[in-house]
Order: C-alpha cells, then sequence, then structure tokens
C-alpha cells in the first residue's frame, strides 16, 4: 500500500516535468484524488475499529520505520484529505490566470503533490528521524508554493520570513528526538514511551515542552505567530487555504502527539497551553480587528482559532490532570472538531478571498464594497463561513464551541480556589474572543461585500465561474452537514479521544455537564430556527401580497446625493475599538489635517502594526544587525584578504586543539608545583 | 409552554409600560398601553420601501433578527417549570443565538451604504461585545453555586437563603437590568427618544427598514425585554405553584418595566466615550458576584 502511493507519487511527478500546463494541473489533481482515496479509505476503517500497522525495514541509521494510523491520525488525515482535495480542485481552476508561468506552474505542482505525501505522512510515521526529513518536506514544499508569484519582492521576502521561521521550529523538534534518541539509542516514538516512562514527570514536562515551542512554531501560537500574517497573503489564495486550514494544523498534531507519547504533568502543562492559547486567541483576533488587507486579517483569524483549539487542548488536559472524565473528554473532543471546523471554514474564506482578488484586483478592504451584487454566491459563500467562523447557529463552528464551553463548565465541578480564578479569566477571554471575532467579521463582509463599491469602479466584476465555485459548495456542504448532525461527527471521534482518556484513573464523583443530550436539543432547535424563518418569510410574503413594494436611495438624513465615498469605511467601523484597544495595538497614522481656509487635500492613512513582532522579532534583529555591523570592514571585496581568512581558519582550527592540550600541560605543571 | 405563553403576554404590554411611566414622571397623561403593539400590527398592513444599494442580506435580516430572539425565550424556564426546551448548557446557546440575531441586524445595516447606519452598527457591535463576558460570568457564577448548568436546574435549586445570596440576588438583577438596557439599546447606553442621527445607536441602524421588516424589528424588541425581564422573575419565583408564581412573574414585569420607564425619565444618556468603560464595568460586577459565590461555597480557606 505505502509503496503503491510512493510509485504513484513519483511517477506523477516525472509526468508533470514532462507534458504541458493543462496536464500538468490535471495530473496532479487526479493523483491528490487517489492519494487522498486510498489514505482516507485505511483511515475510515480504523475510525471503524480496525488496526492499521506496517513496519517498514529501513536502514541502520534511524531503525525500522514503524507506520501507524491510529484513530487520531486517521482523523487528521481525513481533514488533510478534505482541504487537499478541495484545494487541488480550486487551484487547478485560479491557475487558469497563470498558464503563460510554464515552470512555475510545474515547480507548484511538484511542491503541492509533496506537500500532500508529507502532511499525511507526518501523522502516520513513529519514527522520529523519519518525521523530521517529512517536516523538513512540509516546509520546504509550502515555501516553493508560498513564493508562486516570486517576481514581487514582498512574496519573497514573505516566503524567506516562513522558511526561517518554521526551521526554527524544526530545530526545536530535531533537539528533542535527538535528545531521546541519544538517551536511547533509538529514533522510534516507542523509545519516547521507554524513556519518559523511566524519567520522572517534571523531565517528561521539560521535554514536552520542548517539543510544544517547535510544533507552537509551526502551529502559530503567539508569540511565535509573526511568519503567518505574511506568508498567508502572499501566497496563492488556495495555498493560503491549505496553509491556513491544515498545514498549521499538522503542529497541533505533534502536539497531541506527544501528550500521548510522553508522561507528564498535565495539569500543569495544561495549565501552560491553556493560558498561552487565551493569550493566543485574544492578541489574535485583536490585530485581525484592525487589518485592511482582507487575507492578512484571515491570517490573524488563523492564529486565533489555533488559540480556541489549545483552549480546547488545554482543557483536556487538566481534565486528565484532575482525573475529570468529562472535562478532558470534551476538551479533546471540542479541539479535534475545531481543528476539522477551521480548517474548512478557513479554506472557505481564503478561496472566497481570492475568487474577490481575481475579481476586483486587490484585497484590500477599504477599496472594496458591493460585490455582493456582482458576486452573490461568492458573497453568501463567504457570508455562511464567517458565521461559522464566529461560531454562531446553527453552523459547525458553534458545535466545537459548545463542546469546548463544556469543558469549561465542567470543570467547575472539580475545581479549587485557584482554577476557580483560571475558569473565570478563560471565560472571559474566550467570550471576548467571540464577540471580538463578530465585530471583526461584520466588517470584513459588510465592508467588502455590502453597500456600493468604492475604488474598484475601473474593473468589471464578474462571478466566478462554475467549477472554481463547486469546491467551495463541497466546503460548505460538509460545514452544514456538521452543524445540523453533530451527533455523527462526535460518534467519529470518540475513538480518537479514547486515545487520551483511556490510561487514567477518572473521580467518578464528579458530576457531568450532559453535552451529548444537549446536542440533541440544540438539532432541533436548529431546525426549529430554519422552521421559523421559513414560516416568518412566508408570512411577509402573504401580508404584503397586495402592498407597494418601492425602491428609493438610501436615507440620508435630507442629502439626497450620498456618493459611495462618503459610506462608513472598515477604519472608521473599529475606529472606536480601536481607541480602546491603542495601548495594546501598534498602529501608524499618517494624517495631513485641512488647515487653511482653502483646504488642500486631506490624507489620512493607517498602518496596523503587531507589536509583539516589533519586540520580539525587530528588535533583536536591529541588535544582531548592529553587532555583525561592526564586523563589516572584514568584507571588503578583495579576494586576496579572503583567501587570507581561508588560511587563518585552517591554522586556527589545527592549532587550537594543540594549543589547548599545551594548556593543559602548563596547568598540570603548575599543579605539580 | 407556560414560559412562552407569559413571556409573549409580557411582551405586549412591556414597552406600553414603560411609555406610560415616562409620560406620567413628565407629566403626561401619555398613550395606552397597547399603543406600541397597535403601532407594529399597523406596520405589519403596510408596503415597503427598500433603498437601492441593499441586497438580499437587507431583506432576510429583520427575519432572521425576529427569529433568534424567539428562539431564545424557547429556553427561559417560568419558575418551576420548564421552558420548552432545557438542557445543559443552554445559557451558551441562548447568548449565541442572540449573538446571530446582532449579527444579522449589524450587516442589514452596512447594507444600505448609510454611513449613519454604519455608524450605529459600530457602536451596537462594539457594545453588545462588551456585555457578553458579564452575562457568561454572571451565569457561570450562579452554575457554580447551584452545580447545574441549565437555566431550568439554575433557577429551581437556587433558593436565596443568607443574607449574602440575597445581595447576590441583587446584584445579579442589576447585571441583568443593565444588560437588558444594553441589549435593548435604551438609556443610559442609548437613547431611543433622540432625533439627531449621529447620537442614535439602534434607531439609526433600522433607518432604512419600513412596513412588515419594521414592525418584526419592533417586536422582537418588545420580547427581548419581556425575556429579560422573566430571567429576573426567576430568580425570585422558585418553587412557586403556578398561579401565584404567574402572578409574581407579572407583578415583577409590570416593576421592571416600571424601573426602566423611571431611569429613562430621570437619567441622561452617557456620553459615546463613556459607554464602553461602563460596559466594561458590568463585567467586575459579574466577578463581584463570582467572588461573593465563592465566599458563599467557602472556597477561600
Amino acid at each position: 500500500m505505502i509503496n503503491v502511493l510512493i510509485v504513484i507519487l513519483l511517477f506523477a511527478i516525472i509526468t508533470v516535468l514532462l507534458v504541458n500546463t493543462k496536464a500538468k494541473g490535471i495530473i496532479t489533481v487526479l493523483t491528490v484524488f487517489v492519494i487522498a482515496f486510498m489514505s482516507s479509505y485505511v483511515s475510515i476503517r480504523v475510525l471503524l475499529g480496525e488496526n492499521y500497522e506496517v513496519l517498514l525495514s529501513g536502514t541502520i541509521t534511524f531503525g525500522k520505520v514503524p507506520i501507524i494510523i491510529d484513530s487520531l491520525s486517521a482523523w487528521f488525515i481525513l481533514t488533510i484529505n478534505f482541504t487537499l482535495v478541495t484545494g487541488a480542485i480550486y487551484g487547478f481552476n485560479y491557475m487558469k490566470k497563470y498558464r503563460e508561468k510554464k515552470n512555475e506552474i510545474t515547480l507548484h505542482c511538484i511542491a503541492f503533490l509533496l506537500i500532500h505525501f508529507a502532511l499525511l505522512g507526518i501523522s502516520s510515521v513513529q519514527n522520529g528521524f523519519i518525521f523530521l526529513l517529512l517536516w523538513e518536506l512540509t516546509a520546504l514544499s509550502a515555501f516553493t508554493l508560498v513564493i508562486f508569484e516570486h517576481e514581487k519582492p514582498e512574496t519573497i521576502s514573505a516566503g524567506i520570513n516562513y522558511l526561517i521561521q518554521s526551521h526554527i521550529s524544526i530545530v526545536f523538534i530535531m533537539l528533542g528526538f535527538i535528545y531521546v534518541a541519544f538517551k536511547t539509542g533509538n529514533y522510534g516514538f516507542d523509545a519516547i514511551i521507554d524513556f519518559s516512562n523511566h524519567q520522572s514527570t517534571l523531565a517528561g514536562t521539560v521535554l514536552f515542552l520542548f517539543f510544544f515551542t517547535g510544533f507552537a512554531i509551526k502551529s502559530g501560537f503567539v508569540p511565535f505567530h509573526t511568519w503567518l500574517p505574511y506568508a498567508h497573503p502572499a501566497a496563492p489564495s488556495h495555498v493560503s487555504g491549505i496553509m491556513s486550514g491544515v498545514l498549521i494544523k499538522i503542529g497541533i498534531y505533534g502536539i497531541l502527539r506527544m501528550l500521548l507519547l510522553i508522561k507528564i504533568d498535565y495539569t500543569t502543562a495544561g495549565y501552560i497551553i491553556l493560558f498561552m492559547s487565551l493569550f493566543t486567541g485574544v492578541y489574535g483576533v485583536m490585530l485581525a480587528t484592525v487589518q485592511h488587507n482582507l487575507k492578512k486579517l484571515l491570517a490573524y483569524h488563523s492564529v486565533e482559532n489555533i488559540g480556541i483549539i489549545g483552549i480546547g487542548i488545554g482543557i483536556g488536559c487538566i481534565g486528565l490532570g484532575e482525573a475529570n472524565r468529562w472535562m478532558a473528554i470534551l476538551g479533546f473532543s471540542g479541539a479535534l472538531l475545531h481543528t476539522l471546523n477551521h480548517s474548512l471554514f478557513k479554506s472557505l474564506l481564503f478561496y472566497a478571498a481570492g475568487n474577490v482578488l481575481q475579481a476586483a484586483h486587490t484585497v484590500n478592504i477599504e477599496r472594496l464594497g458591493g460585490i455582493i451584487k456582482k458576486m452573490p454566491q461568492t458573497a453568501i459563500l463567504f457570508l455562511i463561513a464567517a458565521l461559522a467562523i464566529c461560531g454562531l447557529p446553527p453552523l459547525n463552528g458553534f458545535i466545537s464551541e459548545f463542546l469546548i464551553f463544556g469543558g469549561l463548565y465542567n470543570w467547575l465541578y472539580s475545581a479549587n480556589l485557584v482554577s476557580l480564578i483560571a475558569i473565570s479569566f478563560t471565560i472571559g477571554g474566550f467570550v471576548l474572543i467571540g464577540g471580538l471575532a463578530i465585530l471583526c467579521f461584520t466588517k470584513a463582509f459588510s465592508i467588502v461585500f455590502l453597500g456600493n463599491e468604492r475604488d474598484i469602479t475601473s474593473v468589471k466584476i464578474h462571478e466566478t465561474g462554475a467549477w472554481q465555485l463547486f469546491p467551495m459548495y463541497m466546503v460548505v456542504t460538509l460545514m452544514v452537514l456538521i452543524g445540523l448532525f453533530p451527533s455523527f461527527f462526535i460518534s467519529a471521534l470518540q475513538k480518537p479521544v479514547k486515545l487520551f482518556t483511556n490510561n487514567i484513573a477518572f473521580n467518578s464523583n464528579i458530576a457531568q455537564v450532559r453535552i451529548v443530550d444537549s446536542l440533541q436539543n440544540i438539532n432541533w432547535l436548529f431546525f426549529g430556527l430554519i422552521l421559523i424563518v421559513l414560516v416568518i418569510l412566508g408570512l411577509r410574503k402573504y401580508f404584503s401580497r397586495k402592498k407597494l413594494i418601492e425602491s428609493g436611495p438610501t436615507w440620508g438624513c435630507g442629502y439626497s446625493t450620498p456618493g459611495s465615498k462618503q459610506q462608513y469605511t472598515a477604519s472608521s467601523y473599529v475606529r472606536s475599538y480601536s481607541k480602546i484597544a491603542k495601548p495594546l495595538l501598534d498602529i501608524e497614522k499618517r494624517e495631513v489635517e485641512i488647515m487653511k481656509v482653502f483646504p488642500s487635500k486631506k490624507h489620512y492613512e493607517t498602518d496596523p502594526y503587531d507589536k509583539i513582532e516589533r519586540f520580539f522579532i525587530d528588535k533583536p534583529l536591529t541588535l544582531i544587525n548592529k553587532i555583525t555591523n561592526m564586523f563589516v570592514f572584514l568584507q571588503n571585496g578583495q579576494l586576496q584578504r579572503y583567501i587570507l581568512y581561508g588560511i587563518i581558519f585552517i591554522i586556527a582550527v589545527i592549532s587550537l586543539p594543540l594549543i589547548f592540550d599545551k594548556f593543559i600541560m602548563v596547568i598540570h605543571f603548575f599543579n605539580n608545583l | 409552554m407556560s414560559s412562552i405563553l407569559l413571556i409573549l403576554f409580557s411582551a405586549i404590554f412591556f414597552s406600553g409600560i414603560i411609555l406610560r411611566t415616562k409620560s406620567i414622571t413628565s407629566g403626561r397623561k401619555g398613550p395606552g398601553v397597547l399603543q406600541p403593539i397597535k403601532d407594529v400590527i399597523r406596520l405589519f398592513k403596510k408596503g415597503a420601501i427598500y433603498s437601492e444599494t441593499t441586497s438580499i442580506v437587507f431583506r432576510i435580516a429583520p427575519v432572521i433578527y425576529f427569529s433568534t430572539v424567539l428562539m431564545a425565550c424557547l429556553v427561559i424556564p417560568f419558575g418551576s417549570y420548564k421552558g420548552i426546551v432545557s438542557f445543559d448548557g443552554d445559557f451558551i446557546f441562548f447568548a449565541y443565538i442572540l449573538a446571530l440575531g446582532k449579527f444579522f441586524s449589524i450587516i442589514s445595516a452596512m447594507d444600505t451604504g448609510s454611513s449613519f447606519e454604519g455608524m450605529g452598527a459600530s457602536r451596537e457591535a462594539l457594545y453588545s461585545m462588551f456585555a457578553e463576558p458579564a452575562f457568561f460570568i454572571l451565569i457561570g457564577s450562579f452554575a457554580l453555586l447551584t452545580g447545574h448548568t441549565s437555566f431550568y436546574n439554575i433557577f429551581s435549586t437556587l433558593h436565596l437563603g443568607s443574607s449574602i445570596t440575597y445581595t447576590l440576588g441583587g446584584l445579579a438583577a442589576f447585571v441583568l437590568l443593565m444588560i437588558t438596557m444594553v441589549e435593548n439599546s435604551r438609556l443610559p447606553v442609548d437613547d431611543p427618544k433622540t432625533h439627531l442621527e449621529l447620537t442614535m445607536i439602534h434607531e439609526v441602524m433600522i433607518l432604512d427598514n419600513s412596513g412588515f421588516d419594521l414592525g418584526l424589528i419592533l417586536t422582537a424588541g418588545y420580547l427581548k425585554f419581556a425575556m429579560f425581564g422573566a430571567i429576573i422573575a426567576d430568580f425570585f419565583i422558585g418553587g412557586l405553584t403556578l398561579v401565584p408564581a404567574a402572578a409574581l412573574f407579572i407583578l415583577i414585569q409590570i416593576l421592571f418595566a416600571t424601573v426602566i420607564g423611571m431611569i429613562e425619565s430621570f437619567m441622561a444618556r452617557f456620553r459615546m466615550s463613556h459607554n464602553p468603560q461602563f460596559i466594561l464595568a458590568l463585567s467586575s460586577v459579574s466577578f463581584l458576584i463570582f467572588l461573593g459565590v465563592l465566599l458563599v461555597l467557602e472556597k477561600f480557606v
């Protein structure tokens, strides 16, 4: 099976090199289909209760390579496959506009196939060495995908930013694996279990936090999130969707896998994850709200949603630590379901943003407006995804947030004073995230799609082609299904969640919040809501059948010819918010005031920046630059000097150990005296 | 079932009582208590005018807004009688379904392309966002106190016994009263009677709605009042039997409406820039209730 997969992949890569541009795309889509079908088939059988294990022989350096698909892997594989399939179809149509860039397309297709393979591999391989290789492969192929439009300088710089940060992530993970392999002589994941069983819980927790840092960079936890807001807008839209939908989730997979492998102090780790996630969530959405670039706004929302997933994981961990069964179950189920949910609505939002970008040639929110009349389908799809990402009923986002809330309130039953304070903070933060998300997405949706066109009147805007909308409808269908029939998906989640809760002796005296029963009721209420809406629509139709329905201009308080520039803008919509949040944000304002009696042209521009990036990335970078600049005299362009440096280096390498030995001898000599 | 009927019944006269109170305190006779409902019925029979700028969002939003308020009423219990549905975590559903309605009313205001309506929408979004944590921490405190997580179970097991619990009940009633005022855009956060678009919040958002749609929005407002009134009433009804409970319920609703009328007569609207501070202060009061619950449960040792 694995061999067949690899052969198909290699065959596809070779064919992509040979055929013409259109065929490259078709082959890529077909191969993604085949690989997705094969791996999904196995995964579904695993979720139904079978086991899947293959032991590849491997080599002498890294030992045997077990490929094990357990229910956790299966859940992630299915998530990855769905987004990759929709991404491939969407991307095939999206890329039609770039057919003349032949070489770039070839690279793009190959990178697409490789990232699919690598993501699937990461979720199933149980050998640290191969895991790292695949991890590197995702980083490189994602880099290649991001820099498709490499002629733009900001794209290249975003790509390099991503490449560097993902390698910092690799360093952390690699050190973790190498440390364990050094202690046990084995790269297999079972070695990690062995190792942590023989260590104290404290050592296990430290090792876990080491891995956590590495995975957190990949997932975009604050303060390791700074690559996301650059990489997502720079990439083609289907790539943004895939990166935001599944690539950052592979970090979540890593965190969950390590939780299963390493014996840790669950309560401590849980608190650390919980508070980091809470901070991530609130900070992500706070920055998202003030962005003008639609894709950047969505990128910050990925940070926020990683925060929500992390809150679920944190609650689950604390549940394990406090032996609170339902808290653990609800926390982990919420986190896993939200992983799937976010991959759905975020990829959909990015696809919709891609449609807007291709139609209007800009994603600057302030210039858009009134697109719903030209692109009704894209607008409605964006609206549904926006409702879902705000966690509003009756869509899928509500279900996962409801589960996490359930876990949070279940915590009340096993809480002491400290955890009660933590609960109240978590509730406050979680609710604030939801509220800000609503503020942010009402802004994004209404400024982009509603009202009148602002600054795009010169462009002729059409609805996107049916084939490009088709994958978006696929995503929406699944989202609505999760929203309306959550019990099915939650029962599919039971097996992965059991992996976490199996070996814990739970305290059976702790009461439970009966969330599963609640979901039944909520289900009925959702159908009720839809029914009531339909009934009232019918009533309105009935009552107004003989009445005069007119249309006229918008009420302008007596002013009869308002122009589109007089509409509320995105900046003004969030102005009262950004005034309150000012101490936490970093917004640069450039303004030319009206000064004289005969006014000159007025100018007002805001540029939101990331305060954490300024302190955490930019400041250290300037410092490093300053230090390295001191040695700039060494680099003077004279070949002779460079050869001299080489010689000095060689001499130093040879002589230093000798000098060191002599030094020791001298010390011995003095000691003997 | 009894709860939804009672809520619908009190929604009929609630707004009228507020109006009447305001009229009497300002020395006028004022309209009858049924006048607001008569206005709505008149609106239902009228035709409508839609702005050319608007899209399908504007047409569907009032319907969704009204439906969400109606759905939210379904989970409210009445003393020892359940609402239509009751389940663990129903207050989360309650808050989120109201948020859905709010989302649609905001984007419907933005759909008109009017800068006034945009301004109102922006304020409404911000204020209701700040009011959410207060509500969740408040209900969380009572969940902790009673050990239950549904409206029905919380209220049916809540026994106001000692002096500290009375204080908690009073504080909770205050927080809920203020959340009601924020949610319904009334004084001291917003003044429904102001005549300048720049100073409006909710009223300016519905400037372009007319006919059936406006009727729906107004009715939803009345329902919201009665709904929050019902929650406050539930704090005090406890385990009474049907008839005295219903009497007490109506009494509390009338009292609640009169209090709102009095507040609106004797208070001025805050400056817009003070509103967020005021609403955030509500969260601190909620937190105070939370600490009070900790005190009752003797968690401070």
